[in-house]
């Protein structure tokens, strides 16, 4: 049963088309990664998925909700799609612990001693339970980081939405988060991540979308869609390397 | 003809009192309103962000002298006599409000958009949003510039005494028209007033600059 | 409500709104040479001038601009020094926003990056030529919007100068009010004058700011969001 299923969607800044007719589906428990150059449209296919961006025409549907701007289904989408930024988006004046128990406690009604212990278990899968009771400050970006994916594991999702997530961190605190996320896929979470980390894409994901220019280029099995790229496109992005990114 | 002498010094300071009494309740109730009309301002419904943004302009494009009239010849035009005490908290609460709303308005849109973005991924309702992400966050970035509006404050309350109201300023006034003593007397509400605005002058410069000192960590 | 008997003593209204004008006009000019007096004496005397003007600028901040007013009309007069409630009203508002100025200028002169002035220097100016272009000059024109601010609150408190027999707008208004006894028409019109005033004095600026600094809108701005006079 596919958990995300976009249909031709249409988007425009103003008057410069992003996103130029995209259709994509991805089956429960699986992963797909999405690459391409800055301003391919990537990042904004993705926050369409949960509302962030608002599209023109096309459909999407994620979990079994239709994506629109009613503010209240709009709510019980993002229930059930988490969505990790590349600038991890702690609030800062709240604690590790309050971080993560805020949203559960007051959007689905758990208990406080239930969003404590959800707190706690999703903090250990981070690998961050010392620090429940500390400051987003006084981490290191890829703690933060973590602590951002725990907060969206909180809110039990049956869809993540990974967001370039480990472009504002340094080399050597990259490992750390990509480790969490690995563990995340295998545990059989359905996740959609915007990624420049070839390598992570082509070990974990199952399916590799190349999108170019607003459109999807070229998808396919990660493994294959490396080894050997159709179209020049890709290749010549598949040769360039992380370095010709950005 | 009186002399200058301690009852006239004792009299001018139980006077400041009802300055800073003034100050304290123009400021919570115009505090009040300068929160709705900040969040007004920001509203995604355009007739609200547009009345408070009139209203804002217009309170701070005429002089504080004629909020206090206005609020006191309009009233008693239609018959109402407010008592000085009222009219004075009333009108400085009006002029209250669209300054605060208007340095509020800035704090809130100085909380990153990301926070917007994550509590809104975390299914928050626009009212979760602001109680427990957007305004205590807020509510830290405009301390200083509040406590330096609260200076602004303290000074523009001197002018109610035209509504015969006796504060620290009338007061001089009352006892200079009685001793002719009026550079004594001056000297001494000039330095009172300067007793209570300079320490909040101090403060708010200080919480400015332990906030940019927690910024850039 | 009545307003025919109010605009009838039109002549009178545009007379204090003449005066609104040129009292708002003299102290911008005159407070704003006085500012720049006070900084040019800040940087280039020794530490000391910094403490004197640093003590001017607190006390005019800290205490209120009525009491400043009534300080120099009924207090210096037991100095010997007598003067006219138009020439008390003009020297304090000059004074008072000249303090406020100061410390706008200031905020921009410490926007001026330290690498701009050794720049100057090493282009063989003198200390006064380095003051004049490469500080003043930008430091003003990135501190443009928070003086325009200031001079609107300005005019805005000149109407505390009626409570020294100033006849500008609001002293017109309080003889209209007793020889009509139309009290809240009088104050309609005359606040409908004092917007009408602000928001043009705003324009003026605005406009006047891109034309003496048409480089500003490229330029960081130094903005104090709640510099005020009164």
């Amino acid at each position: 049963m596919p958990a995300v299923v976009i249909d031709d969607v249409h988007k425009k800044f103003g008057n410069l088309e992003v996103l130029k007719g995209v259709s994509l589906s991805v089956d429960t428990g699986q992963v797909v990664a999405i690459i391409g150059r800055s301003g391919s449209g990537k990042s904004t296919l993705l926050r369409c998925i949960n509302g962030l961006e608002v599209f023109q025409s096309g459909q999407i549907e994620v979990a079994g909700h239709k994506v629109d701007q009613d503010p209240k289904r709009l709510r019980e989408l993002r229930k059930d799609v988490g969505i990790v930024f590349q600038s991890y988006n702690l609030f800062p004046h709240l604690t590790v612990g309050q971080n993560i128990m805020l949203s559960p406690r007051i959007t689905q009604g758990v208990s406080d001693s239930e969003a404590n212990t959800l707190a706690r278990d999703v903090l250990s899968q981070v690998g961050l339970s010392e620090k429940f009771d500390s400051y987003p400050d006084n981490l290191s970006g890829g703690q933060q980081q973590r602590v951002a994916i725990a907060r969206s594991l909180a809110m039990r999702p049956k869809v993540m939405l990974f967001d370039e997530v480990t472009s504002a961190l340094d080399p050597e605190l990259t490992g750390e988060v990509l480790l969490v996320m690995e563990k995340l896929a295998k545990g059989g979470m359905t996740m959609l991540l915007v990624t420049h980390e070839m390598n992570f894409a082509r070990t974990v994901a199952d399916t590799t979308v190349f999108m170019h220019q607003g459109k999807i280029w070229e998808s396919g099995p990660s493994k294959q869609l490396f080894s050997a790229p159709e179209t020049t496109e890709l290749r010549n992005f598949v040769t360039a390397g992380v370095s010709g990114v950005h | 003809m009186q002399t200058f002498g301690w009852p006239e010094v004792l009299f001018i300071l139980r006077s400041a009192g009802w300055t800073i009494a003034l100050t304290a309740i123009a400021f919570v109730i115009g505090g009040i309103f300068g929160g709705i009309f900040a969040i007004m301002r920001l509203s995604r419904v355009k007739f609200l962000r547009r009345f408070a943004a009139g209203y804002i302009l217009v309170i701070q494009s005429i002089p504080v002298l004629m909020v206090l009239f206005m609020s006191y010849y309009g009233l008693s035009a239609m018959g109402i006599e407010l008592p000085p005490f009222l009219a004075a908290s009333a009108s400085l609460a009006i002029y209250v409000s669209a300054y605060l709303a208007e340095i509020w308005r800035g704090c809130i849109e100085s909380v990153p958009r990301q926070q917007w973005e994550a509590s809104a991924s975390l299914a928050m309702t626009p009212g979760q949003q602001y109680r427990y992400i957007i305004l205590p966050q807020a509510l830290r970035i405009s301390l200083p510039p509040t406590v330096g509006f609260l200076v602004q404050l303290v000074k523009n309350t001197s002018i109610v005494q035209v509504v015969g109201f006796v504060d620290l300023m009338r007061a001089g006034m009352l006892v200079n028209n009685a001793t002719y003593q009026a550079f004594q007397i001056f000297t001494l509400v000039a330095a009172i007033y300067f007793a209570i605005c300079f320490p909040l002058s101090r403060l708010s410069r200080h919480l400015e600059k332990v906030m940019n000192a927690s910024r850039s960590h | 409500m009545l307003f025919q008997e109010v605009l009838s003593k039109w002549p009178m209204i545009l007379n204090g709104v003449m005066l609104t004008i040129a009292l708002s006009f003299g102290a911008i000019v005159l407070g704003l040479a006085l500012a720049i007096l006070l900084t040019a004496f800040r940087s280039l005397a020794g530490s000391w001038a910094g403490y004197v003007v640093d003590a001017y600028v607190e006390l005019m901040r800290n205490t209120p601009f009525l009491v400043q007013l009534f300080m120099i009309f009924f207090g210096l007069p037991q100095l010997g020094i007598r003067m006219t409630g138009l020439e008390a009203s003009i020297l304090a508002m000059t004074l008072n926003l000249a303090a406020y100025a100061t410390e706008i200028i200031r905020a921009g002169v410490d926007s001026i990056h330290k690498s701009q002035i050794e720049a100057g220097m090493a282009l063989a100016m003198s200390k006064r030529q380095v003051f004049q272009y490469v500080v003043l000059q930008p430091a003003f024109a990135r501190v443009w919007p928070a003086l325009s601010s200031q001079f609107v609150l300005m005019m805005l408190a000149s109407s505390i100068c009626s409570f020294v027999s100033v006849q500008e707008l609001s002293g017109t208004a309080a003889i209209i009010e007793q020889d009509t006894f139309r009290s809240f028409e009088t104050y309609i019109i005359v606040t409908v004058l004092y917007l009408v005033l602000a928001l043009s004095l705003k324009l003026f600026l605005n406009w006047l700011g891109h034309k003496i600094f048409p480089q500003v809108s490229g330029l960081a701005r130094v903005t104090e969001a709640h510099g005020e006079a009164a």
